[in-house]
């Protein structure tokens, strides 16, 4: 298989599934594992792949997590762009991603906290006070019924029969 | 009182698969690998424009060939497939599945006495519904030494003055065979010389994993003779909406429609919506599920390595059919023992023929997590035995 194929392959199959098994990835691809290893450990090297992560439905556990968006308008400064302000805002381990985006506001703060009042008092005190931040939108997220591709509100369920021709 | 059934119809054995199906039934705890169609939903796209149709109120009868709309798409898809081109108008019908279009080849074309060739291990009803229409099935037994494929000296050792039709049942169930080009080559020649016409069930030829699935119609002198049957159950994961066609010269469509006018009158409505969507915007559903299957298969096949169960690489359909011979067992006998000793369902070979003695169908069409406990069991059984 060509290289890139089977980097491809690769990103598909660890995207949904990045416990799966070196040996088995490389049955599966046809490919000798020692290729999907390497291929996997360059991409980790580049930078292509960035992490291992496991996607939790935290609202069915006990812990108690609110998610929020939120929507962040910027003055862009000379020479940075919106770099600087967005380095300023990820750097707090409680964001969880920072987009830059086209359209009606600049960039996208998605925000884990522990309770509503933790996000507010990080809007209110951290993101609203910085300087070159005019004004914030947050939403927050009520229910997730997809995430990351996967559905989160049912269970797969093979209902086919279990015979036929 | 009289008999009130035809001794026609009650001399049809019923299918080996019913029986199984009934033990399989009782036992809730049983996981299967035993399913003739594919895990997957539906693509939601052609999900939603069966469901906007509805909405539309598109609930009539469409005309009994079919919407003209998914006759064109038909038309295009063996074109851009197989380069073979299909008036309209004249040379396609949407069927109620795949397997009605098989039931009115048949009948539209054998004369009482006619004999129809059906290699095998193969789909179940092509030899029932050959007796339903007065022809008489020969049957060809495909040899696992040739991995399953016709082989053209079988034709001719089962060729008489009667011998009309023959069925190819390629990529095949159960066995996941293909035939290569090179062998559809050596058929194709024998059917042109002794003036055969070909029934081709062509229904898994988007599920192929090697290379291109090649329609014996598209081979030299073959369109003329060939009926071709397609169909969106396996490709688009739409077995449950009854979609299927078949596409071949006006004279032999003309009777096969005139059937369906009277049997059926049209497919689904709402289904013949959704099959347009399917095959205009459908490619990408079709690739990745053929992606995710070429990737259980290849798993399958390591593991049944692994467990030193043999069995030979198919590369279509989402089946692999491994013997079982060294374990001095029927077919039968092994899928009822494992069915009540390990709770897991497989499909005897037998159900698709007699020649399919000593092996057994495993399906994958299943989620790898499924797959791979079924095949713990699979294991934990040959170990015992």
């Amino acid at each position: 298989m060509e290289q890139q194929e089977l980097r491809k392959k690769l990103l598909q199959i660890v995207e949904k599934n990045s416990r799966i098994a070196i040996d088995e990835l490389a049955v599966m691809l046809g490919v000798p594992e020692i290729d999907a290893a390497g291929a996997l450990q360059s991409m980790e090297e580049e930078g292509i792949i960035c992490g291992y992560h496991t996607m939790i439905d935290w609202s069915k556990t006990s812990i108690e997590a609110v998610s929020a968006l939120i929507e962040v308008k910027v003055t862009p400064q000379r020479g940075m762009g919106f770099d600087t302000v967005a380095e300023r805002i990820y750097k707090y381990p409680e964001v969880q991603s920072v987009y830059l985006m086209s359209g009606g506001f600049d960039l996208m703060v998605i925000l884990e906290g522990k309770s509503l009042q933790e996000v507010a008092g990080f809007v209110s005190n951290k993101l609203s006070t910085m300087d070159s931040i005019l004004s914030t939108a947050t939403h927050f997220i009520l229910k997730k019924y997809k995430d990351h591709g996967t559905i989160l509100t049912k269970k797969y369920e093979d209902t086919r029969e279990r015979v036929s021709p | 009182m009289r008999n009130p059934l035809s001794d026609k119809v009650t001399a049809i054995r019923p299918s080996g698969i019913r029986k199984f199906f009934d033990i399989v039934q009782e036992m809730d705890d049983a996981i299967s690998l035993g399913v003739g169609e594919p895990d997957f939903d539906t693509p939601w796209h052609i999900r939603d424009e069966g469901i906007y149709s509805l909405e539309k109120g598109r609930t009539y009868y469409t005309s009994n060939a079919g919407l003209k709309e998914l006759r064109e798409e038909i038309c295009r898809y063996m074109d851009r497939t197989q380069g073979l081109s299909y008036d309209p108008l004249h040379e396609v019908f949407v069927s109620v599945g795949g397997s009605e279009a098989i039931d009115l080849a048949l009948r539209a074309m054998v004369n009482p006495g006619d004999e129809v060739l059906i290699p095998q291990p193969s789909y179940v009803s092509y030899e029932p519904c050959a007796i339903l229409a007065d022809a008489k099935p020969v049957i060809i037994e495909l040899k696992g030494e040739n991995d399953f494929r016709l082989k053209p000296e079988e034709i001719l050792e089962k060729c008489t003055d009667r011998t009309k039709i023959l069925v190819m049942p390629f990529p095949n169930n159960p066995t996941g065979a293909v035939m290569e080009p090179e062998d559809l080559e050596a058929v194709a020649r024998v059917i042109r010389e002794k003036d055969l016409y070909v029934i081709s069930d062509e229904i898994y030829g988007e599920l192929t994993y090697r290379g291109k699935h090649v329609s014996i119609a598209s081979l030299p002198g073959m369109r003329e003779r060939t009926i071709v049957i397609g169909g969106f159950s396996k490709a688009y994961a739409m077995t449950g909406w009854r979609l299927g066609y078949a596409v071949g010269p006006e004279l032999i469509l003309k009777q096969m429609i005139k059937i369906h006018q009277f049997a059926i009158m049209c497919a689904p409505t709402t289904s013949q919506y959704a099959g347009i969507e399917a095959l205009r915007n459908g490619d990408d559903d079709v690739a990745m599920m053929r992606e995710e299957y070429d990737r259980r298969r290849r798993l399958l096949l390591h593991e049944f390595q692994e467990m030193g169960l043999p069995c030979f690489e198919p590369f279509g359909a989402f089946y692999a059919f491994p013997s079982i011979r060294d374990t001095g067992m029927s077919s039968e006998e092994f899928a009822t023992r494992l069915l009540k000793e390990e709770r897991l369902a497989v499909v005897p070979g037998t159900a698709f023929g007699d020649c399919g003695e000593g092996y057994i169908r495993i399906s994958y069409a299943y989620s790898m997590e499924d797959l791979k406990r079924a095949l713990e069991r699979l294991r934990r059984f040959l170990k015992k035995i």
